[in-house]
């Protein structure tokens, strides 16, 4: 009897420490978690599959509930496209959200790789007074930057849209953070060496820490591609909207050609969708470092 | 540069660190700083981008709490807080609890939870908005239809129109969690559950002893951090409700939304920064109180 129990304690942690066999699902349980999760998972995705699915009908086929349609088109994206106004808001967001990425990726890297390896008097204070701002939200300074914006005439320009998001006080910390792990020898190595201490940072700590420049820069791109509210707030022409922005105006001037409006927010989802299914496992794991060291 | 070859290494490294600074500093000072102290400064003057700026001491902030329209507001921004954190936090814990231990499959599974973070909040809203439309239009409502419920007013109802835009906001919102509680299963000890099973300590005891209080580190982040979303939460409500922000009757206005109406459709920049300045002490008193309540215990 003792022996069975032994067994069976054995056999179940075995499923607990491998969660199951990589085979497939071992028991009732098992299918009956994994039928559960998939159920679920298919509910997760099922906005974004009827987005799409709804922007590749006919018009009178739209309200009809089925999944595939019955005549795929391509003709709501012609349409779209044609209109000319969405193509111009994707170049914007396009622009924007690389030039702030780019930036953020060198300055935020910078800042923290400075804070992390240098001594120098007020490294604290500097260090202090970035973290500091984490806590301002970002409603707080949309009037101030408004202001600002119409005083140096930043209105309705790309440097108004992304002035305020050039360095992050988020992405300094997480660089920071990252170049704790650079070992201090590799750097001194290189000062003898006889590399200056801006060649140090790029050529030496700069590689060494590229899986956080990664996520980093997925966080900032993500981030800039999908913001909203300033955008909003700083463009007024037309021609200088991003791609969320346009689509909101655009959405609110279609209002019932709801497959044009799906087609529209297809266009500004399928990218970042793209980008993701190709580097999957990068960016999970990215967006946990990002979240846990962050 | 004859002057900067007579300099020690560590006065070299000084020069160093503050070239590298310069810019970040000013832009420091003059993007985050600056107009931090612009708004609480605005707060207490009442402007209307064009006229004279005037001093008004505190007259922005009784006005805005003697204001039914504020109260309102900040009641419907606590809702969305007191709805969204604990129903998002449930519900991604119990799908990364179980999708921790399936492993058939798993990649798939974690990908299938995880696309809608990549989404945009803008794009989505307005996929929810035309689900939640009335029959013969809307996806939910000739969903009920073809099975002969009734159909649900969402969005012009005052009652249902909250937790209707609330959905996406978590929705959105679940691939992140998921992922990050994932990570903070994975990071606690295996030898604790096998002792656990040896001694015979059930699934359930197991998840209440073991696994929630080692993973509190997680759940302090994830309470703090979706808070935050959720009380700044903007975007869904005025994509869904263009036609009239916040509507109907106010009954979905969050904060941030009074803000920006306040500020950029009335132009009384005055009265909007003492919103923002009351949205700042809000975010920060919610989060110390729950890094507060969730460490102590």
């Amino acid at each position: 009897m003792a022996v069975v129990d032994e067994v069976e304690i054995k056999a179940s942690s075995d499923t607990l420490l491998r969660g199951g066999s990589a085979r497939g699902p071992r028991n009732t349980g098992q299918i009956i978690r994994f039928l559960l999760l998939f159920a679920g998972g298919i509910l997760m995705v099922m906005p974004i599959a009827y987005m799409i699915s709804t922007s590749l009908k006919w018009p009178h086929e739209v309200y009809n509930l089925n999944f595939i349609p019955d005549e795929p088109t391509i003709e709501n994206y012609t349409y779209v496209l044609e209109d000319g106004r969405f193509y111009g808001w994707f170049v914007n967001s396009i622009l924007i959200a690389t030039i702030t990425t780019v930036c953020n990726v060198i300055f935020d890297s910078l800042v923290g790789y400075t804070l992390c390896k240098f001594r120098f008097p007020g490294r604290y204070i500097v260090f202090i007074a970035i973290l500091s701002t984490l806590m301002i939200p970002t409603e707080m300074l949309v009037i101030p930057w408004y202001i600002m914006s119409q005083q140096f005439g930043w209105l309705d320009t790309y440097w108004g849209i992304l002035f305020p998001g050039l360095m992050t006080a988020f992405g300094t910390f997480l660089m920071k953070q990252f170049f704790e792990t650079v070992p201090d020898d590799f750097i001194e190595a290189a000062r003898i060496d006889g590399l200056n201490e801006l060649q140090i940072w790029w050529t030496v700590a700069m590689p060494l820490v590229k899986p956080a420049l990664a996520a980093l820069a997925i966080f900032v791109f993500l981030g800039n591609w999908t913001a909203f509210i300033w955008p909003l707030i700083v463009t007024n022409s037309v021609g200088m909207y991003t791609l969320p922005v346009g689509l909101s105006s655009f959405g609110d001037e279609a209002d019932v050609a709801w497959e044009l409006i799906m087609t529209g927010a297809a266009i500004s989802t399928i990218p970042t969708l793209i980008v993701f299914l190709i580097f999957q496992r990068f960016i999970i794991r990215g967006v946990v470092m990002a979240g846990l060291k962050g | 540069m004859k002057l900067y070859r007579d300099l020690t290494i560590h006065q070299k490294q000084i020069v160093w660190a503050w070239t590298f600074l310069a810019l970040p500093v000013l832009f420091y000072g003059v993007i985050r700083f600056y107009p931090t102290g612009n708004a609480i400064l605005i707060s207490f003057q009442d402007w209307n981008l064009l006229g004279d700026r005037t001093w008004t001491g505190f007259d922005n902030y009784s006005t805005l709490f003697a204001d039914p329209v504020f109260w309102k507001v900040f009641k419907n921004t606590f809702v969305y807080l007191l709805l969204g954190t604990p129903i998002s936090l449930v519900i991604s814990f119990v799908i990364a609890y179980h999708l921790d231990k399936t492993r058939f499959l798993h990649g798939f599974l974690r990908m299938l939870y995880f696309l809608p973070f990549m989404t945009s909040a803008v794009a989505m809203a307005w996929v929810w908005r035309w689900f939640y439309q009335p029959v013969p239009i809307g996806l939910f409502n000739n969903a009920l239809a073809s099975v002969g419920i009734p159909q649900i007013n969402f969005l012009n109802s005052t009652t249902n129109a909250l937790p209707a835009i609330l959905a996406p906001a978590v929705w959105a919102g679940l691939g992140f969690q998921i992922i990050i509680f994932m990570a903070g299963l994975r990071a606690i000890p295996r030898s604790y559950y096998e002792a656990a099973r040896i001694d015979g300590v059930s699934t359930w005891s197991i998840l209440w002893e073991i696994t929630l209080p080692l993973l509190k580190p997680t759940i302090v982040f994830l309470v703090v951090f979706s808070s935050i979303g959720f009380l700044r939460i903007f975007d869904h409500v005025f994509n869904m409700t263009t036609n009239n922000p916040g509507g109907p009757l106010n009954a979905t206005k969050p904060l941030v939304l009074m803000i920006y109406q306040t500020a950029f459709s009335s132009f009384d920049m005055g009265y909007a920064a003492a919103q923002t300045v009351v949205l700042f002490v809000v975010l920060l008193v919610v989060s110390l109180l729950q890094l507060r309540l969730l460490r102590d215990r």
